[in-house]
Order: C-alpha cells, then structure tokens, then sequence
C-alpha cells in the first residue's frame, strides 16, 4: 500500500507518470451500466431471459442450454474485453465476454464508438444534400446508401413511378458492382482474420479495380453522391461498357483463384464449419437479414421478394445455405459476387438509352447550358442548391437489399425541404445482435471467425 | 405484395383495406400506399401480439420521431397526436408484406416493451431510449446504447440543438 502511494506522489512530481496514465486509459473505457455484469450481479431469471425470447423457449429449458450451473462462482467464469482497439473488429466494436476456460459462456457487443449523430446530421441537409450524409454510414457500400434514401425522398416526392429506364438500370448496374466490391472486401477480411493474409492482399486488390470503375463514373472511389433523387448525377462515361467487360473477364478466374486457397482448404473449412451457427428461428427473431438468414436456409432476398427498380426483369439465383454457419456465409458471399455478374451482365445487354434523371424542374437542377441562356433556369438552380426543394408532409419507410442485409430509410417530412426525421435501418446494426447467439458455447479462438462471418460495418452501426 | 386484400368495398373511413387482422382499437392509415396502422399505447403490446399471430413474425426496425416542432401534423381522425412518435416496422415474409405502427407517447411517458415478441427490439428500443428519452417498461436491459453511460440529454430530440457548446469568436459580442 505505501509503495503504491509512494509511486503515485512521485508520478505527480514527474508530472505525466505511467501509473496516472493507465489509469487514466482505463478510466476512459467505462461505460458503466452498458457494461456485461459478473454473473454474481444478476438473477439467473436475467441472465435466461434474452436467451430464451430468443429462442422463443420456457425460462428452465433456457437454462439448460448454459452449461454452467446457476450458482458458479466467480473463480470459475471471467470476463474479458475484446476491442474496442482490436485488428478483427472491423472498427471500434467492443465484446465483453464472459469465458470459462476457453469457452465463451456470454457475449455483449458495447457499441457506439464511432457514434456521430448522422442522423442529427440528416435533420439539417437538404434532401439534395442528404446524400452525402448516407453514404458515409455503410462506407463499404455507398451507393446502396444512396440508392434508398432517393428512392424514399422519391416516394415522398410521388415521383417514384417516373424515374426514367435508363436511371433505374444504371442504378443497378451501380448497386451489383458495388455488391461485388463489399463481397470481395469481405473475402479479404475474412481471410486476413483467419489467418489466410495473402488473401487479403487479393481481395483488396479485385476491390480496387471495383473502386477504379466507380472513380471513372463518379469521381470518387467512395462517398460517391452520385445518386440523388430524381436520378442520377451524370451520366456514364464514354467507355463504361469495357470497364465492365473487363471487370466481368477479369473476375471468375480471380474467384477460382479464391476457392483454390480458401474454399476447398482443410484448414479453412475447420476453422469455419460448425462455428458461429444461428438457427432459422433464431435469425427471424434477431431479425437478421441478409446472407445471415440466407444461411440458415431461408432464401430471402428483397431483390426477388420484393422487387425493386428493375429485378423483376433480370434472371439470377437467391444463394442459400444449410448450416447457418460461417462458412455458409462465406460462401454465400463468394456465390453472390457469381450471381451479381451474372446480373452485370444482363443490364449491360439491356441498358436503354435515354435520360439518366427526371425531367422535374423542381427536383432536377438544369443542365449547365441553360443557365446562361435562360432566366427560370437561373431560378431554378439557385432555388435547388440555395434552399432545396421542398418535399410534400408524409412519412415512408423503403427497403432494398444491401450487401449486409436490408437497409432501409424512414424519413418523416413536415413539408420543407429538410427531413423533419430521417432514420436509417442499418442492417449491422440488427445483425451485431446475432453474436451473443452465434459465441454461446462456442470457443473464444472462433470469436473472430464469428465476428467476421456478420461482416459487421461499425459506421452503419453506430451511425 | 398486392395491397388490396379480400374487401374493398368496406374502406370507408380509412383509404386503405388491410388484408390482415387488424389488431382492436388500431386505426388504419395510409402512407404514399404503405399501410400504417395507430395503435394507442395501452393496446401497443397487444397490437404487436396480434399482429405476430397474423404472421408479421419480424421486427424489422423500430424508432421514433419527435414531433415537438411540428404538432400540426396531419394524422386520421380518431388519433390525438402526442410530442413523440415510436414507429414500429413488422415485415411478414410469408405474405412479402410489410406494416407500419405509430404509436403516440407522451412526454415522460413510457411504453410496454415488445422484447418478449420480438427480440430484434433489443438494440433498438435502447437506441431510442438513447436518442429520445422514451422509456420501455419491461426492457431486459435498458441503457444507453450509442452515448456514453454519463451522457446528459437525448441527442434526437428537437430541443435537444446541435452545437450546444457555443462557438467563440474573438472580440465578438456574446
């Protein structure tokens, strides 16, 4: 006791002292009530009571599922956290987990580091200027982003059934390429997390030629706001078709390539078969969207269930899974990068020509040309960039599929031209709530191999 | 995905007929074509038993709106609007059938939680109870979720401003 008091008065003489430092750091971690609590704290009636609603069973049989016995003492069990600073949390994401030995007993995911109010943010940008608050949340698919707050802006505005072809087609020629590029960083991460690093090297590298398309079109390789209400921000590049071509040609023997290191690897499938499993019920009732629920089974996709733009008119394949496991979803991910060129494809055959954007004065800003030929289109493009365009009282709520799951946009508008409230249904965000559930019983060495398997984007879930 | 169930003859007060049993009490609405239905907040957790029954088995998004700023909004006749607004997203898969719940809560008023219906709610009744300040009595565990435990105030809320810590300009005046 003296010599600890010795040392803290001799860090306060040497000013910054390593003892006040970590303290200091550790001081800074706590989130108090948000914290998992030793089990000695809580009633075995808590502790069963997220388990079983859940798994929509009694309290007792609940409780038969924990394999420690309800009055283990604190010797036995111990909780550690992983994160927020860890290499595999794909961000600040932050696990407690309560292990026994090497076995995970209880999971909470503590979250909202990366909280920076985007949807405050949203409350006081214009519904043109929205778009570049959206697509910062799900940063590994921006346009997915966009896409849905247009296409709600656009349901509020009642403008949504004349969006011209060519914008809708373009748009989803945007939305499968950037489904390839999210599903190729994930085999990167994923690999790199198992221990698999040369194949992160690989899945940056095809995601990059992605991100050099996107470049082309939109100027920027992320955070595009490209599409905005109405349409689109400009229309493709001379040349566009190539780029594709080359991407679509370039791609299978890179995925070969992909099952050759990972997919038929006896180490690889050990370290995912059977690990993180979630059952169909459990998915519906967490909610889960996305290869998640396409991994145990359940082939739904918003692209097929309820389609939008133009999917009704393409043909491709919903993938399922059996297991529910992270290897269905690693594999789910792979295929659907197959099924989302199989969609390139397609529009690249059908892409129309035609407008890229409404013609709505109101909504569209005139072309550069006539604003200096014409007085209202001088109006107009002041009123649009100055004040906005005003949006009709109402409320919406519009979903599609994002590579992660369903993303959905709720806007409510008091008639002006910023979202009275704007609120996005960010599909990590629901989908980190499957850890708890897809670790119990599982061992602490897997936690990464499930944390990867979600493909969790900390700025969607915290927002 | 049709919108129109059995009877279409029978939707006189409100605009849209539901193709689902529509829960006692609730008053159906309409939404640029998305149905909607106001429930009381009494007869919240029955309405989202009822409607888990008629197959909306998940909760797909669960939020809140703070109409402090905008009381005038319009709203069917039969429903008193109140400051804060939880809107509840349940999806029927089997149907590819969505429906929407507003509920009206007061100030300082709380809400029955729908964690024992949906547990999906867990993450989002917290974000609420976060951003809005609106309690859910029944909640496993009701903390904040994306502030820090010690945070003061509900960021969501209208006369909560953005920029509280006031800019300072050298030699101006306040």
């Amino acid at each position: 006791m003296t010599t600890i008091d010795d040392r803290t008065t001799e860090a306060a003489v040497t000013g910054a002292g390593s003892a006040a430092r970590i303290t200091s750091a550790g001081a800074s971690t706590s989130e108090g009530g948000q914290e998992l609590r030793p089990r000695s704290e809580i009633s075995q009636k808590e502790l069963m009571r997220e388990a079983g609603a859940v798994l929509r069973m009694s309290e007792s049989a609940a409780a038969a599922l924990s394999e420690l016995s309800a009055d283990a003492g604190e010797d036995q069990s111990m909780i550690i956290n992983m994160g927020p600073q860890h290499p595999s949390t794909h961000g600040v994401l932050r696990l407690m987990l309560e292990l026994q030995g090497e076995k995970v007993l209880r999971c909470k995911p503590i979250i909202g580091y990366l909280h920076t109010g985007m949807e405050k943010t949203g409350e006081s940008l214009t519904f043109l200027q929205g778009g570049t608050n959206v697509t910062r949340m799900d940063y590994l698919s921006p346009l997915n982003n966009e896409l849905v707050f247009a296409m709600a802006t656009e349901k509020l505005l009642g403008i949504d059934g004349d969006i011209p072809e060519r914008a809708q087609w373009m748009r989803m020629l945007l939305s499968e390429l950037n489904r390839m590029s999210s599903h190729l960083l994930f085999m990167a991460t994923n690999g790199m997390d198992l221990g698999a690093v040369s194949m992160m090297l690989y899945g940056w590298r095809e995601r990059e030629e992605v991100l050099r398309f996107f470049q082309k079109v939109t100027g920027l390789r992320m955070n595009h706001n490209f599409i905005r209400p109405g349409g689109l921000a400009a229309d493709l590049p001379a040349g566009w078709r190539d780029d594709v071509l080359h991407l679509l040609d370039m791609l299978p023997p890179r995925l070969a390539e992909y099952e050759v290191l990972m997919t038929g690897q006896p180490i690889w499938r050990e370290r995912l078969q059977g690990v993180g499993v979630i059952t169909q019920s459990e998915a519906l009732a967490l909610a889960a969207t996305g290869p998640i629920l396409r991994s145990t089974g359940l082939a739904w996709d918003l692209r097929r269930d309820m389609p939008y733009l133009k999917y009704r008119e393409v043909d491709f394949d919903v993938v399922v899974g059996a297991h529910g496991d992270a290897y269905d979803r690693y594999a789910i991910r792979l295929n659907e990068i197959r099924e989302s060129m199989k969609i390139v494809r397609q529009i690249l055959e059908r892409m129309p020509s035609g407008d890229y954007r409404i013609q709505n004065k109101k909504v569209t800003p005139p072309p550069r040309g006539r604003i200096d030929e014409s007085m209202e289109a001088l109006i107009h493009h002041f009123k649009i960039f100055t004040e906005g365009f005003k949006v009709p009282e109402g409320e919406v709520y519009v979903a599609i599929e994002s590579p992660r799951g369903e993303i959905g946009c709720y806007i409510a508008s008091d008639g002006s031209s910023v979202p009275y409230r704007m609120h996005v249904r960010a599909p990590s965000f629901v989908n980190v709530q499957c850890l708890p559930h897809m670790m119990r019983g599982g061992l602490v060495a897997d936690a990464v191999a499930v944390i990867s398997s979600i493909d969790p984007v900390l700025g969607e879930v915290d927002r | 995905m049709t919108v129109t169930g059995a009877d279409q003859a029978t939707s006189s007060a409100s605009s849209v007929s539901a193709s689902f049993v529509v829960p006692q009490g609730a008053v159906v609405g309409e939404s640029r074509g998305q149905k909607v239905l106001f429930v009381e907040s009494a007869k919240y957790l029955a309405a989202i038993e009822s409607l888990y029954r008629d197959g909306f088995t998940m909760c797909v998004d669960l939020t809140a709106v703070d109409y402090l700023t905008h009381p005038g909004r319009s709203l069917p006749t039969g429903v008193v609007g109140e400051r804060f607004e939880v809107v509840v997203n349940l999806l029927s898969l089997s149907r590819r059938e969505r429906v929407r719940v507003r509920v009206q809560v007061a100030d300082n008023a709380s809400l029955a939680s729908i964690f024992d219906v949906h547990p999906s709610s867990e993450a989002m009744e917290r974000e609420v109870f976060d951003m809005f300040g609106i309690r859910f009595d029944g909640h496993p565990d009701l903390t904040r979720i994306l502030m820090p435990e010690d945070w003061d105030g509900h960021p969501l809320r209208k006369d909560y401003s953005q920029g509280r810590i006031p800019v300072q300009f050298k030699g101006a005046a306040s």
